[in-house]
């Protein structure tokens, strides 16, 4: 019987099933952890502000978000007259997709990955570069000017924030030497990523935050200015979506951060070793999210220029200095391409 | 020179680690939230609730009638209409308060001679149509019957400022 399985699971067939059935898994786990990411990002937030946050649904309001789930799925589904019905649905779908489709790359531990690919990092970054389509479709459908303008900001915001972080991958790269994540985990079982190279860590975890439209860089849907940005027009499923693509690439930009910079599965310290690495890689992930959530209740909204100075003049000049420091202290000690290590280990 | 060194300060995130720090000494202070509906916040007797018409000890009610509060409410929120009673009184045969108009200035309480009307200590008065905030007498002496406790202390402790 077993060996049928087993049989079973090395014909096409049997591949396609059980990669379906890992992606299923991962994204069931990844629903019921960004549900308690949102309860936790909220009560972070209140617990700054002298709040005490949601604490009605279940115990200190865990299943806020479960409730919240319900309440949107019932709520009446508004179609703005002027809008581009197929356009307008389509957005939160793609913003959706994407969001989690850019998680198949994530090593959640040594051997845990559903897609080891090669190009992990390139198909990271091409993915979360499409994310913008899905804002700027759902702006543009909306027909509306709130919505097209928060849209507009928010392409204009993810495009100059990405250039930097094209830059600071490639910083991490250049020690490495492969695109892999798993590879880049690996180099760091000597040193994490984010002592070496603490600047770019920093520069990372805020290109991040703008990245995903977080505070204080949450001028796409500065409410005080424009409501709620491209999901003004939104109501029901589809803003449940985008909130949820939402919180899908803060998480993925948490695990990045964490793979990139923080050793991903690896534990702080060899003796704790025995504990297995998804624990580590949680644990990691959730101390980012910590930091996103504080940032957001201690850090006021940046203006527009701001912003763009902030990444044009301030993070692009910096992440390419550090390009070019790298690259030459690679070149001059070659030795340092860390690439080699798990092999020689 | 001084722009320059804030520029270098402000590469070393120090305002930012200052932030953090204050931050995580509010993130762990005691919440001062009420727990709305399991706590609630403490009341002063002066406080301009829901209204209540109250009643003698004896059970009588206190309404005679006079018609002050209708006339002196700003908002034209109260209507009476009276008649004899058999006993010969003067009582009301409709007592309305029109909850959706109400103010809540408590001018009527300060015009009733005979502490009759007063404004209680409730302010959970949300309801699910509107027909319900149409108060009528009855509903009136109902609240004056359960909040009669709590609305003779209020008298009490307020009447040497009155």
């Amino acid at each position: 019987m077993v060996e049928a399985m087993v049989e079973f699971y090395q014909t096409p067939l049997g591949r396609v099933v059980l990669d379906f059935s890992f992606c299923l898994i991962l994204l069931v786990v990844l629903l019921l952890s960004i549900a308690f990411l949102l309860v936790a990002d909220r009560k972070i937030w209140a617990a700054v502000q002298l709040r005490r946050g949601p604490n009605v649904v279940g115990p200190f309001g865990l299943l806020q978000s479960f409730a919240d789930f319900l309440k949107f799925v019932f709520k009446e589904v508004i179609i703005p007259a002027g809008a581009n019905k197929g356009v307008f649905f389509l957005a939160p779908l793609i913003s959706v997709t994407l969001a989690s489709g850019a998680w198949a790359v994530i090593p959640v531990s040594a051997t845990w990955v559903i897609a080891d690919i090669n190009v992990g990092v390139m198909y990271l970054f091409a993915i979360s570069s499409l994310g913008v389509y899905g804002i700027i479709m759902g702006g543009w459908a909306s027909n509306s000017k709130y919505p097209f303008l928060g849209a507009l900001r928010s392409a204009a915001q993810m495009v100059s924030y990405e250039v930097s972080i094209g830059f600071i991958l490639i910083t991490v790269l250049l020690l490495v030497g492969s695109l892999n994540l798993t590879d880049i985990v690996n180099a760091q079982q000597n040193i994490w990523f984010a002592i070496p190279l603490f600047p770019m860590f920093i520069m990372f975890f805020i290109s991040a935050l703008a990245e995903t439209n977080r505070p204080p860089f949450d001028l796409p849907e500065a409410e005080s200015e424009l409501v709620a940005g491209y999901q003004v027009e939104y109501s029901s499923t589809g803003y449940l979506l985008f909130m949820l693509a939402e919180y899908m690439n803060i998480v993925l930009m948490c695990a990045m951060t964490t793979i990139l910079f923080l050793g991903g599965w690896l534990p702080p310290f060899e003796f704790l070793g025995f504990i297995p690495g998804v624990f580590w890689f949680v644990l990691k992930v959730c101390m980012v999210f910590f930091m996103f959530a504080m940032v957001k209740a201690m850090v006021p909204r940046y203006r527009y220029d701001q912003l763009m100075r902030l990444g044009w003049k301030v993070f692009l000049p910096l992440s390419l200095l550090f390009v070019v420091l790298v690259g030459g202290v690679v070149t001059i000690w070659p030795d340092l391409i860390w690439a080699d290590v798990p092999a020689a280990m | 020179m001084t722009r320059a060194v804030a520029i270098f300060k402000s590469f070393l995130l120090l305002e930012f680690i200052t932030a953090f720090r204050l931050c995580m000494k509010y993130f762990f202070k005691p919440k001062p939230t009420v727990n709305y509906p399991f706590e609630k916040g403490p009341l002063s007797p002066r406080f301009r609730g829901e209204h209540a018409l109250r009643r003698y000890a004896n059970g009588e009610e206190r309404c005679i009638a006079c018609k002050l509060c209708e006339a002196v409410c700003p908002a034209l929120a109260i209507t009476i209409e009276a008649e004899e009673r058999d006993d010969g009184s003067r009582r009301t045969t409709r007592y309305d308060i029109d909850m959706t108009k109400c103010i809540y200035c408590g001018f009527c309480e300060e015009a009733c001679p005979v502490d009759a009307i007063v404004l209680g200590p409730n302010f959970e008065t949300p309801t699910e149509t509107r027909e319900e905030l149409f108060y009528d007498k009855e509903k009136l002496l109902g609240n004056g019957e359960r909040w009669e406790r709590e609305i003779a202390r209020n008298l009490e402790l307020d009447a040497p400022y009155r």
